[in-house]
């Protein structure tokens, strides 16, 4: 492969032209990473009056509590089964729209739809469509003979947002697997297919591995996202409950931070999901990137 | 926290001054009061600037009652506080223990120049937000207490009479079982109604040290009540019959009743307007019933709702404003209005007495079940309220165990000693953050 150098004539140029990225990444990333390791380290009453340096003793409760053990495993299942769901959905109508020839534009336009939908908005709609008395979808199951509720059963709520959650996510990830099988050249297909090879063989043998680089990249944003960007979905519909069966990590952040007006224990959390973030996405590049085919 | 800065200009552009507002000292005001009730609170801002003009009230709607206190003490932290801040009565333990961020309301009224009297309101109301010596730390302004709304239509079909005790409760779900009716009773805001109104309406301790009243040392006792523990095991049995019906956490269980499906639940009084509203039936509202198992007789019930609590570090005439709007609001006018078309108890006895002459109560039957509940009694240290650090979380794990309860993972003896032992690491915490 070449490479091609380019230099500048001054030298200060590419320092200025970076800089309006540094300045963002330093206003929104790393001050506020600094703020949460900085308040992590203290106990504060919510006004701030009264602030003392309490070393590690925030990190010590919160590994002793039990609770927050189990929020993590919640978050591990939701964030896989929201991963999973949403990817999985995402490729099956991406290869059936792949395949229309007619009014592809409209298909491609209402899909990509609940995209623009904010979650906190979703949540509400959710909220709506499963409610055990007058939600839709409630009264459909129990037509079929199932009684939803998941204000008492889990299970329920576990699922009500793992589809919340995901169905925003299946239009993100439907746009980048159209577009990545569209960027597969047609004469690798048709030829599979003048050698015999049927619709499963083709998408197994030829789009799958050519959609690699895709399936990793939204591997990656989907964990993230169902790591940090879920919170609105589980403040709208479940709000953690029943008992901690839906509290993932970062409801938990928010609920003692703007709740219990904890700071020390929110920073402390805020900068153990930092940490987990940051391995799981060393982890992803360093391990799972070298087995994708580019 | 350029972010609350951001806020309070965002919210200072949305409000339209008058022409003459350079002249007036301007009070800010922050609530959480959305729609009509919102609607309401500007009436009475705009009221109180009309009749002076050295002040002028500026009402900032802040989103609920949490994320209203959050901003404001976000806020503060900024230098950049309202004057009056509307917090709820849970967070009156937080709000008392930040000496130097606030402004006892007794210790403003008697440096400002306006007639005042403590005594006008309520005993039940006033304990709530008073030091153990008598001395008034907020004002009250929204209150309400729980009560139990029922379904008359549904009461009526299966000849039962309005329940006065749990029994008569399980004896009403019983003949509306056998009518073919399944869901008798439901709550919501369950710690609220179930566990703080429980134990006050039958005069027994919530926690240690007076409810909290006499220091942070306060532990958590609800899990030794008997009667509390044998109750709630009886009302997670009763699912099985499908009695009572669990809607979740604060008003989310508000379709059960308002669609017909339970035909009893037990929440807020200032749920009035929203009855009128969605029930479809005939509707009453009753004191809570009393259990015989654990008491007589009731003592009285608690009060929920918020306070305006006043914050430091503005100028000295400016807090004559706040001591003249907080006059302004207190007056039988206001209050018997605020009241009526709320739902919310009135707060001062001079209020109460204009709405019972007004005629309020006998065209609207049962409206006064709150304010007659709130002050049957002389209030006790068990029944005066509650004041506990950390309340809001605690709520939370109160919540949170007794859907383990609702869930059958556990009993209700398990679910409340779970509760008070968390309940209790977070009241220590609290204990040492805040000395």
């Amino acid at each position: 492969m070449r490479t091609k150098n380019v230099t500048f004539k001054s030298p200060w140029l590419p320092y200025l032209l970076v800089a309006p990225q540094l300045l963002i990444t330093a206003v929104f990333f790393l001050w506020p990473a600094s703020q949460a390791i900085y308040q992590s380290v203290l106990r504060q009453d919510a006004f701030g009056l009264r602030t003392e340096f309490v070393g590690l003793a925030n990190f010590r409760r919160l590994f002793a509590d039990p609770l927050y053990f189990d929020a993590f495993v919640t978050t591990v299942v939701f964030s896989a089964l929201v991963t999973g769901i949403s990817m999985l959905a995402a490729l099956v109508l991406a290869i059936m729209a792949d395949r229309v020839l007619r009014g592809a534009l409209a298909y491609r336009t209402l899909l990509i739809w609940p995209y623009a939908v904010a979650p906190a908005v979703a949540g509400v709609l959710w909220w709506f469509l499963f409610n055990p008395t007058i939600g839709l979808v409630a009264y459909a199951l129990d037509v079929l003979g199932y009684e939803w509720n998941h204000f008492v059963d889990g299970t329920d709520a576990m699922a009500l947002i793992v589809i919340a959650a995901a169905w925003r996510q299946v239009s993100y990830n439907f746009l980048f697997f159209l577009a990545g099988l569209q960027a597969i050249p047609r004469s690798l297909i048709e030829a599979a297919a003048i050698d015999g090879a049927g619709p499963l063989r083709r998408f197994l043998t030829i789009q799958l591995p050519l959609l690699s680089p895709t399936v990793f990249f939204l591997m990656v944003v989907n964990v993230v996202y169902a790591f940090f960007e879920t919170f609105g979905i589980v403040h709208a519909t479940t709000r953690g409950g029943p008992g901690n069966d839906t509290v993932i990590l970062v409801y938990k952040v928010w609920r003692d931070a703007f709740e219990g007006l904890n700071l020390g224990a929110s920073a402390a959390q805020s900068v153990v999901l930092m940490v987990i973030v940051i391995a799981l996405t060393a982890i992803q590049f360093r391990f799972i990137e070298r087995r994708v085919e580019y | 926290m350029t972010l609350s800065k951001l806020m309070m200009a965002a919210a200072l552009a949305g409000v339209a001054l008058p022409a003459n507002a350079q002249d007036r000292t301007e009070i800010q005001w922050w609530h959480a009061m959305g729609g009509a009730l919102g609607e309401k609170v500007e009436a009475i801002a705009a009221g109180f600037n009309e009749s002076q003009d050295a002040f002028q009230v500026v009402p900032v709607y802040k989103g609920n009652y949490t994320e209203t206190m959050t901003a404001a003490i976000a806020a503060f932290r900024a230098g950049e506080q309202p004057h009056v801040v509307q917090v709820f009565e849970v967070g009156t333990a937080t709000m008392m223990a930040a000496e130097g961020a606030v402004k006892p309301v007794h210790e403003m009224m008697a440096e400002a120049d306006v007639a005042w009297n403590a005594e006008a309101y309520l005993p039940a109301v006033r304990s709530y937000y008073s030091t153990p010596a008598g001395e008034l730390l907020s004002l009250p302004f929204n209150s309400s207490s729980p009560v139990m709304w029922y379904n008359k239509d549904l009461l009526d079909r299966v000849g039962a009479d309005v329940p006065r005790t749990w029994d008569d409760v399980f004896a009403v779900a019983d003949k509306l079982q056998a009518d073919g009716h399944e869901c008798a009773i439901s709550f919501g805001w369950q710690s609220w109604t179930m566990i703080e109104n429980y134990l006050a309406w039958h005069d027994q301790p919530i926690g240690t040290r007076e409810n909290g009243f006499a220091g942070f040392d306060t532990e958590l006792v609800f899990d030794e009540a008997e009667g509390l523990t044998a109750l709630l095991q009886r009302i997670a049995d009763s699912q099985e019959q499908g009695t009572f019906k669990y809607g979740g956490r604060r008003g989310d269980s508000l379709p059960l009743f308002t669609s017909g499906e339970c035909a009893m639940w037990i929440n807020s009084s200032a749920y009035y307007a929203d009855m009128q509203q969605q029930a479809e039936f005939a509707f009453g509202q009753t004191m809570l019933p009393l259990d015989t198992e654990t008491a007589e007789a009731p003592q009285n019930s608690i009060i929920g709702g918020a306070t305006l609590w006043v914050l430091s570090g503005h100028e000295g005439e400016d807090y004559q404003g706040v001591a003249e709007f907080f006059n302004h609001m207190s007056s039988p006018e206001v209050q018997a209005d605020w009241h009526q078309s709320t739902g919310y108890v009135p707060i001062t006895t001079a209020a109460y007495e204009l709405a019972r002459e007004q005629g309020f109560y006998e065209e609207n039957p049962g409206t006064d079940t709150a304010i007659r509940q709130l002050s049957l009694n002389e209030p006790t240290e068990n029944s005066r309220g509650l004041r506990f650090g950390n309340f809001v979380q605690i709520r939370d794990v109160i919540n949170e165990e007794l859907e383990e309860l609702w869930s059958g993972n556990k009993t209700a003896e398990e679910a409340l000693s779970a509760a008070a032992e968390r309940g209790n690491a977070l009241l220590r915490e609290f204990q040492s953050a805040n000395q």
